[in-house]
């Protein structure tokens, strides 16, 4: 059986490969010439669901071991230990790298995550990715703490070793167990210092307060490692007000919103950037839109109410300013909207550019370098020289030189 | 105008589709029911392959008379063709944009000389 594919792109369904599937992004790649300066992706994403037997031998617990390997088992009728929500990423069939993409053959010898995200990094025109997994987004709601920090640390060990001590064109910001503050300070200690970790992420889906005082010690190692925390966007449809909404489309827009909006009235009606000033935090793949109505809603209630966010110095949007965020998925329906966003929240000191390939909505570099309202500088500052910074990257020379 | 060969009829059964280049253009070609039509394989979204996705009917509610909602059924004409990279859905018959008819894939004429199917790429 073939794709309805061009003549000269002609593949069959088992020889599914990406760099043919984005061959439209390698060329805008060249047309906009993105070899001249930096790209950094901070928000990517590989499907540890696949590598799930490699990383169960990186679990210490063999009792949760056991169980994860029986699970896995094609006779067992189990779901097992990753957890899995309802969900229609794929919209029946229409986004056809979802069913397709495990069918991929990748280079022999080369660890498949490795070769997989080369492949789609070179299409676009990536220089370095920051790279996240995609089932354990939803690892926050497991109903077991234990599980999900044998299956984060298990993951992270799995990660460091066979991925980016490998490749160093991918980094990550390491799982961070929340739901157990103890082991999110371990996870902090053991992990903060090894080649490609760049920071620390907490998966926002999940019923954890930031602003808790068990978690105060994890964010002072964070701050003093200078290594950034990242609250990375997840739905839960099992959530009571998310299960009111019918549709995936529903659950989708808001559910990727929600929770981040939660974590970040927290974190700054209770002082953390107070506490905590020279933390960096990010926002991860929640949009743009939602981040100037919370400057104005909090703003506007901060005037009438500031007795009861005593720890503030300044306006609560004054903090979401020196905040960053990623860029996916950018709403680009209203441009004088999008251009007022970009305004609002400094985004040429801010903004990061992410594509959350290989997800459905993801974001081409074009959706930042072709806005008709960002100067050269801007540009080149989102898409790649934010991020430098904020992790501390390098690259070679020429491409440092856009680098403002 | 170039006229760019696509395939012989014999060759391109109804239901199918090709895809040419012409200058740096690629161009999808659908032969669907007895018809063909031709656009250019560049999504108005984010430029991906538009024309080189799945074609599915429009899925539409069905409403009763007292307005209640039934559930949802294809349909029996509309078909799109649907970007594989994001999902944009394209009306087949007329290459606009399913969820908003204001946008619409540049369009070419299809002729047919003989057996063979040209398009006609200007």
């Amino acid at each position: 059986m073939e794709l309805p594919l061009s003549d000269f792109r002609r593949m069959a369904v088992e020889e599914f490969d990406t760099t043919k599937l984005l061959a439209h992004a390698a060329q805008q790649a060249r047309e906009r010439e993105y070899q001249k300066f930096p790209i950094v992706d901070v928000d990517s994403h590989h499907y540890e669901s696949e590598s799930i037997d490699e990383i169960l031998e990186y679990m210490d617990d063999p009792v949760l071991q056991q169980l994860a390997r029986s699970a896995r088992q094609a006779s067992a009728k189990s779901v097992g230990m990753l957890p899995a929500g309802v969900g229609y990423q794929d919209m029946g069939g229409r986004v056809m790298r979802y069913p397709l993409r495990g069918l991929e053959k990748t280079e022999p010898g080369v660890q498949r995550d490795i070769s997989l995200t080369r492949r789609w990094m070179d299409a676009i025109g990536i220089d370095i990715a920051v790279m996240f997994p995609t089932p354990m987004l939803q690892l926050g709601l497991h109903p077991q703490v234990e599980v999900e920090v044998a299956l984060a640390r298990a993951y992270n060990r799995w990660l460091t070793e066979r991925v980016l001590a490998n490749e160093p064109r991918i980094r990550s910001m390491l799982y961070l167990p929340f739901n157990d503050p103890e082991a999110s300070f371990r996870m902090v200690q053991e992990f903060g210092r090894l080649k490609g970790v760049v920071g620390f992420m907490v998966t926002s889906a999940r019923y954890r307060p930031v602003h808790h005082n068990s978690y105060m010690k994890t964010y002072a190692l964070m701050e003093e490692m200078s290594l950034p925390l990242a609250f990375h966007a997840g739905y839960n449809w099992n959530d009571q007000s998310t299960g009111m909404l019918n549709r995936f489309i529903s659950v989708h827009a808001l559910g990727f919103v929600f929770y981040n909006m939660i974590h970040l009235a927290n974190w700054i009606i209770n002082g953390l950037p107070e506490r905590f000033p020279k933390l960096k935090v990010a926002w991860v793949e929640s949009g743009l839109a939602w981040v100037p109505f919370m400057m104005q809603r909090f703003d506007n209630e901060y005037m009438m109410r500031s007795s009861e966010a005593p720890a503030l110095k300044k306006l609560p949007s004054d903090y979401m300013r020196e905040m960053f965020f990623s860029s996916q998925p950018m709403e680009m329906t209203d441009m004088g909207a999008l251009e007022t966003t970009f305004r609002m929240i400094n985004a040429e000191t801010q903004l990061l550019y992410s594509s959350d390939y290989p997800h459905w909505d993801f974001d081409l570099p074009s959706t930042i370098y072709d806005l008709p309202f960002l100067s050269e500088q801007a540009k080149h500052n989102i898409l790649g020289g934010n991020a430098i910074r904020l992790f501390g990257l390098d690259l070679p020379a020429e491409k440092m030189a856009h680098v403002a | 105008m170039p006229e760019i060969f696509v395939a012989k009829v014999s060759q391109f059964p109804d239901g199918e589709r090709r895809i040419v280049a012409h200058a740096g253009c690629e161009i999808g070609v659908f032969h669907w029911q007895g018809k063909f039509f031709a656009y250019e394989n560049r999504c108005l979204h984010q430029g991906g392959p538009a024309c080189e996705g799945v074609i599915m009917h429009k899925v539409e509610d069905v409403i009763a008379a007292d307005r209640t909602w039934q559930g949802q059924k294809f349909a029996s004409e509309e078909v799109h063709f649907v970007c594989p990279w994001h999902g944009y859905e394209y009306d087949l018959r007329t290459g606009e944009c399913a969820a908003n008819r204001r946008l619409k894939l540049k369009s070419f004429e299809v002729k047919r000389r003989g057996e063979d199917v040209y398009v006609i790429a200007g």
